[in-house]
């Protein structure tokens, strides 16, 4: 498989390509090396070898017609190095061996008179040959001098033996170098990806907050299509929400002027099976504007759980005001509403927030709770919290899935007959929540009865 | 010794004829015989015998014949002739060079080279085993009324003021029949111009010419001659029945070292044998000090502690007096100075 495409992982895919590309460079770097390595090398023989060549050359004299040749015993000790190469020459007169080794042969010389150099095999060896020439005249007569000097290439092979060896190394190191970082490079990318991932799934089920964490330039585009999903889905929760406060809101009003008319009606008709049906249809307006009210309630809720303003709430005044409002209602059921605070309690949170949270639980204890039993209120603290205690003598809940109760539209199971949409409970849990709080419900230990508890942290 | 080799000139006769001039053939025999090593060499045979004996103790079943010939009969039996040797022992070191250079010698490399510095060794072929210096060789009673001559200089000196004491009375190496001789005369003339004044005045004297140095050393103890010019001061100093009669000089303007190689043939045989043999020779020479045997063994510390020994370096340079035409320049220059009309 190709490995550029087939890893899904962006993390073994980058130190895939990174490694192919070092390795592509320390082959490179390998052959740049060696290969320049070995020109030095070449260039250098050539230049010794050019230089013996040149001062045979200068040894060579005419002495009374005859071609003298008095080599310089520095023509071949320049060649001398740490391998011992093995050195050959020839000197000849018109083509004419003169001295040296007859059978040596020489670099093809072009036109002009600069060294020519050759690579040729001679005894079984490859050698390097330098040919000079140079035209003499011999008592008058122009003659032609070649001199050739050829060497093994035993301390060149030598040299690119060890720079060979050196070479190898280096692209290794380099390899390996270029790998850690391929590997480090892959782990920060994903690292940055993965931070992302974890700062995105910590956040709560109602953060609808646009992502802020810093991340490379290449990730913002993710970030921002995320953001501009995360602000689509919030104005679309945001439109619901108003679409049902609005909805709730339209429809309360003319139930509740439909719910005069009724009970005008129902006065003034006399007839019991009429008077039946009125008082089911105001029943059933009662059951729907509730309903309204409390939709209006959550969606209010909901909206300003998620942008929670917090300003310090005194819970004292804040409850006895909401006792005090719905006791004309107990009193419909001939309840005692009583309401105690041992002192002053100051929490941080939204007003209205709390006063949704504490009027329907009230509500939902009136409304639950036979007629003639006593409702208590009481407002407590301990060092963190401050918590309201709301204690009927009612059915209680059921016994099993209390915890159940606070989803939307829940309602116990023995809660029929009674008129509710199972909000209540869902509202004053979300208002808890969303003020770091908790809300616990249980049955009154020892008695009938359902005990609802709200704690919210202390300011 | 001696009598073993004159037993020998029986066995030469027998030989067949060989295009190469033989001086000198010992066998060294073994018993459970399971190589041999052809040596052909230019050191004479009683004074390397004792390496080849120390050989044979530690390496037994090796069996040597051991071939006397002149530097220059080495190159005729390797180059020309082609003939089989498997060690080739020789103190002209141009020569062995070339040998080397023109492919005629097979490389060896064992723990034993791997220990020898860089100039005691050429391409892994030639190895260098001894350290020779080029000495005078003066004659005691000759010398008695004369201040000893110490450096080339003095000997100049002290020839033209005794002209009639040493005409006729000279002796030095024929460079025209003697590689070494060649080898030390152009490393003279290399080195110094005084050589060749040296040689202006002992052409003059009509100085004796010889092919050995052994045959002067014996000529300057009898008294034939006084003087010897480049003698190998090894082959004087192990002569210590002579010491009473000669002085050795090295001069010390500057004394040419010459050091004694040995490669192996391209043709031969036994080359692990021969091997084994520079390996001996090389520890030989490096751990004895030369003290055991009568050539002097190779030792930095001999050329650092005396600033006037030149070594002749191993090295391509030493193929520029083979060339043809610089070798008739250089002895046709030889000849004008030293082969002087009476």
């Amino acid at each position: 498989m190709w490995p550029f495409r087939a890893p899904g992982s962006i993390r073994l895919r980058l130190t895939l390509q990174l490694l192919t590309g070092a390795a592509v460079m320390a082959l490179v770097l390998f052959l740049i090396v060696y290969s320049f390595a070995r020109q030095i090398g070449a260039e250098s023989q050539d230049r010794i070898l050019s230089a013996s060549a040149t001062s045979i050359l200068d040894a060579t004299t005419v002495q009374s017609g005859n071609i003298s040749v008095d080599i310089p015993y520095s023509a071949f000790t320049m060649l001398d190095n740490s391998v011992d190469d093995r050195v050959f020459y020839r000197i000849t007169q018109d083509g004419a061996g003169l001295t040296g080794y007859d059978d040596l042969p020489s670099a093809r010389q072009d036109q002009g008179t600069g060294p020519a150099f050759d690579t040729v095999t001679y005894r079984g060896e490859e050698l390097r040959i330098a040919t000079l020439t140079r035209r003499v005249s011999v008592g008058g007569t122009p003659t032609r001098i070649d001199v050739t000097v050829g060497q093994t290439r035993d301390a060149q092979a030598d040299v690119l033996a060890r720079i060979l060896r050196m070479t190898v190394l280096l692209g290794f190191g380099f390899f390996a170098a270029s790998a850690l970082l391929a590997v480090l490079a892959g782990r920060s990318t994903a690292a940055s990806l993965s931070r992302l991932a974890e700062s995105v799934s910590r956040r709560g089920p109602q953060d609808l907050r646009p992502v802020v964490a810093e991340v490379p330039s290449e990730m913002r585009p993710l970030v921002a299509s995320l953001n501009s999903l995360i602000a689509r889905l919030s104005a679309a929760l945001t439109r619901t929400e108003d679409f049902i406060a609005e909805a709730a809101h339209r429809v309360r009003t003319p139930l509740a002027t439909v719910r005069a008319h009724g009970e005008n009606t129902l006065r003034r008709v006399s007839k019991e099976e009429n008077r039946v049906s009125l008082r089911e249809m105001i029943r059933a307006i009662d059951e729907s504007s509730r309903a309204a009210g409390q939709l209006l309630d959550h969606a209010m809720v909901s909206l300003r759980a998620d942008q929670l303003e917090l300003s310090p709430v005194a819970l004292r005044p804040l409850v006895a005001d909401l006792v005090d409002r719905l006791r004309p209602v107990a009193e419909l059921k001939d309840m005692d509403l009583r309401f105690e605070a041992s002192e002053e309690q100051e929490v941080m949170g939204d007003t209205i927030l709390i006063q949704n949270a504490v009027r329907n639980l009230l509500d939902n204890a009136i409304k639950y709770a036979p007629p003639e039993t006593p409702i208590d209120v009481a407002l407590t603290r301990d060092e963190a919290n401050a918590t309201l205690t709301i204690r009927d003598r009612g059915i209680g809940f059921p016994a099993t899935g209390a915890d159940a109760l606070t989803g939307r539209f829940a309602r116990g199971e023995n809660a029929t007959g009674v008129i509710g949409s199972g909000l209540g409970l869902t509202i004053a849990d979300e208002v808890a929540r969303a003020h770091g709080g908790t809300l616990t419900i249980a049955n009154t230990e020892g008695g009938p009865g359902a005990c609802v508890r709200l704690s919210l942290p202390l300011r | 010794m001696r009598a073993f080799i004159s037993s020998l000139a029986l066995i030469l006769s027998a030989l067949p004829a060989l295009a190469f001039e033989i001086e000198e053939n010992m066998q060294f025999p073994a018993a459970n015989q399971t190589a041999e090593l052809r040596v052909i060499s230019t050191a004479d045979a009683d004074l390397f015998a004792p390496f080849i004996t120390a050989f044979q103790a530690l390496n037994p079943g090796i069996a040597v014949d051991y071939f006397v010939v002149s530097s220059s009969e080495i190159m005729v039996a390797l180059q020309d002739e082609g003939e089989r040797f498997d060690l080739a022992i020789s103190s002209a070191m141009d020569l062995q060079i070339k040998l080397a250079n023109d492919g005629l010698a097979l490389p060896y490399r064992s723990g034993a080279t791997g220990s020898l510095p860089e100039w005691a060794i050429w391409r892994d072929r030639v190895f260098a085993f001894t350290q020779e210096p080029a000495t005078m060789v003066l004659s005691r009673a000759d010398f008695a009324d004369i201040d000893l001559p110490r450096t080339r200089q003095e000997l100049i000196t002290a020839l033209r003021d005794h002209p009639d004491r040493f005409r006729e009375r000279i002796g030095t190496y024929d460079v025209r029949e003697s590689g070494l001789g060649y080898l030390f005369a152009t490393q003279d003339g290399r080195t110094s111009e005084t050589f060749w004044r040296l040689a202006q005045v002992m052409g003059g004297l009509q100085t004796q010419l010889y092919r050995g140095s052994s045959d002067m050393i014996e000529d300057v103890a009898s008294g034939r001659i006084a003087v010897a010019y480049n003698v190998l001061g090894s082959y004087a100093q192990v002569r210590e029945d002579l010491h009473d009669r000669i002085h050795i000089i090295a001069p010390e303007d500057f004394t040419t070292v010459m050091m004694r190689t040995v490669l192996v043939p391209a043709n031969a045989e036994a080359p692990e044998e021969a091997g084994r043999f520079i390996d001996h020779l090389i520890e030989t020479a490096w751990t004895e000090g030369g003290g055991r045997f009568a050539f002097p063994g190779i030792t930095p510390a001999r050329l650092s502690e005396n600033a006037s020994l030149r070594p002749i370096q191993l090295g391509p340079g030493l193929l520029v007096y083979l060339d043809r035409l610089k070798r008739r320049q250089f002895i046709e220059e030889w000849e004008a100075a030293m082969v002087q009309p009476e």
